[in-house]
């Protein structure tokens, strides 16, 4: 039996970040990371720190989005710091293509209406010859992009891998093959995993799409569900997309990943060709060039979605201490759950910044 | 390093690098250049690292090599052709073209 000032559950990048951040200010903090039965969104992740179409009808999502990527600096520089892991983060800004005249309007609205409920992120419209500047290669059929120079990209595997190393230089312990089977609360947490035990006062649900079932052991509701995606990742390539976007990135390394999938299909991790084809088609409407790059792998993960698609942050009435923590952008919101969140956590209470991410919003009762 | 056993295949001419190479008919490029005694074959996308043929099997890729104007083809998996075109490939392929010029020795025969 150990005991600990935090225990996270979920080893992902949310809960790497919201552990991670609460070792940094001293905490005794233990991860419990369940293992590869698990679906891991963390590992099958794109790598956009991503905001300018965040938080369209809720502002504080859009607040809170805009947040980590001006703390997302700080973060990769600590991770850097103490563990020597370079995240290859870059924010010189993001480009979502539009396709057609019809796209571009749409796009242009958004940006509008962001800008009206949430204030300015800097996200404009770009037209061809603006964005032929800015990407060279780009296709004929793109007609233009929305721009925000807070969009960026960075490594999502190496953001996890120094998240864990780092929550152990801290002194934090990183636990995997533990699968939670209970939780027993008696004003502290008694996490049951196996035949081991483990104390401590505050628990973080962090658990992605397991958090469904842990959430009710402590009083919380997290009504998860996945949204598969598929990504195509090609050889390392020479230079030819300075600028992240919402389909298509190349990484510091040279490999251009390609992706932006959505389909409904339940806990299915297959990769399909249909939608391999339509991945790669609309990429090489963007990126002509790119019909002589190889492909050297593809994968399928799943998104964690709630049911508006924005974050969950809620501590439990019934049980205090127990906090739940689930989003489906693990790299963008790192920066506010590793510097923001987890001294929230420590400090017993989340800011009112956060209200609006309570799940009582789902409660159809509640109209 | 390697040497060829006794092969009755009819001689082929390549071009590697501007030089004249002599493979057996039916022989991968990859063979063809280690049995003239090339030692580097490329040198890696991330660290520049030099590299060889390993697998000789299409596996490992590490034998990558720009064939008559691609870059990244699997030299073990090419067959010769006669007057076929091969030069070392430097770090990642570029989608237009052109190529990094090799400027070390690396490729030298040994």
């Amino acid at each position: 039996m150990r005991a600990y000032d935090l225990i996270v559950i979920g080893g992902g990048l949310v809960g790497g970040a919201v552990a991670w951040g609460a070792a940094r200010l001293g905490a005794a903090v233990a991860l419990l990371d369940e293992g590869d039965i698990a679906f891991r969104a963390a590992r099958g992740n794109f790598g956009l720190v991503w905001v300018q179409s965040k938080g369209a009808g809720m502002p504080p999502y859009a607040h809170w989005t805009r947040r980590s990527a001006e703390l997302w600096p700080e973060l990769a520089g600590s991770l850097a710091e103490a563990t020597g892991v370079d995240v290859a983060l870059r924010q010189n800004g993001g480009l979502a293509f539009c396709f057609s005249e019809a796209e571009y309007q749409a796009r242009e609205d958004l940006i509008a209406r962001m800008h009206n409920e949430s204030g300015g992120s800097g996200a404009r419209m770009i037209g061809r010859a603006e964005l032929r500047a800015m990407v060279p290669g780009i296709g004929d059929g793109v007609v233009g992009a929305a721009f925000c120079p807070m969009d960026g990209h960075a490594n999502p595997l190496k953001t996890l891998r120094s998240l864990q190393s780092g929550l152990e230089g801290f002194g934090g312990d990183y636990l995997p093959g533990r699968t939670v089977d209970a939780i027993d609360y008696d004003g502290g947490f008694t996490v049951r995993a196996g035949a081991e035990r483990f104390l401590a006062k505050r628990v973080v649900i962090a658990a992605g799409l397991g958090s469904r079932r842990l959430a009710p052991m402590v009083g919380l509701s997290m009504p998860v569900s996945p949204l598969k995606g598929q990504i195509i990742v090609t050889e390392r390539l020479a230079p030819l997309l300075d600028y992240a976007t919402h389909v298509i990135r190349q990484t510091d390394e040279g490999s251009v990943m390609m992706g932006d999938s959505q389909e409904d299909v339940g806990f299915d991790i297959r990769t399909t060709t249909p939608i391999m084809r339509d991945i790669a088609a609309r990429n090489l409407a963007a990126l002509p060039a790119l019909k002589d790059a190889n492909i050297v792998r593809v994968w399928a993960a799943l998104r964690v979605m709630t049911p508006d698609g924005c974050p969950i942050y809620e501590q439990s009435l019934t049980h205090p201490g127990a906090f739940s923590a689930t989003c489906h952008s693990g790299v963008t919101l790192a920066g506010a759950h590793a510097l923001a969140l987890a001294p929230a956590v420590m400090a017993g209470e989340l800011p009112p910044s956060l209200a609006a991410f309570n799940a009582g919003r789902f409660d159809v009762s509640q109209a | 390093m390697f040497r060829r056993l006794e092969d009755p295949r009819a001689e082929i001419e390549f071009d590697f690098e501007g030089r004249e190479v002599t493979a057996r008919e039916g022989e991968s490029v990859a063979a063809a250049l280690l049995a003239a005694g090339l030692r580097g074959f490329r040198a890696t996308a991330v660290s520049g690292a030099s590299r060889a043929p390993w697998c000789m099997m299409g596996v490992c890729f590490d034998c990558l090599m720009e064939i008559d104007g691609l870059a990244s083809r699997q030299a073990c998996m090419v067959t010769v052709t006669r007057g076929m075109r091969v030069r070392r490939q430097r770090g990642a392929k570029a989608l237009d073209g052109a190529a990094a010029p090799f400027d070390d020795d690396e490729g030298e025969f040994a």
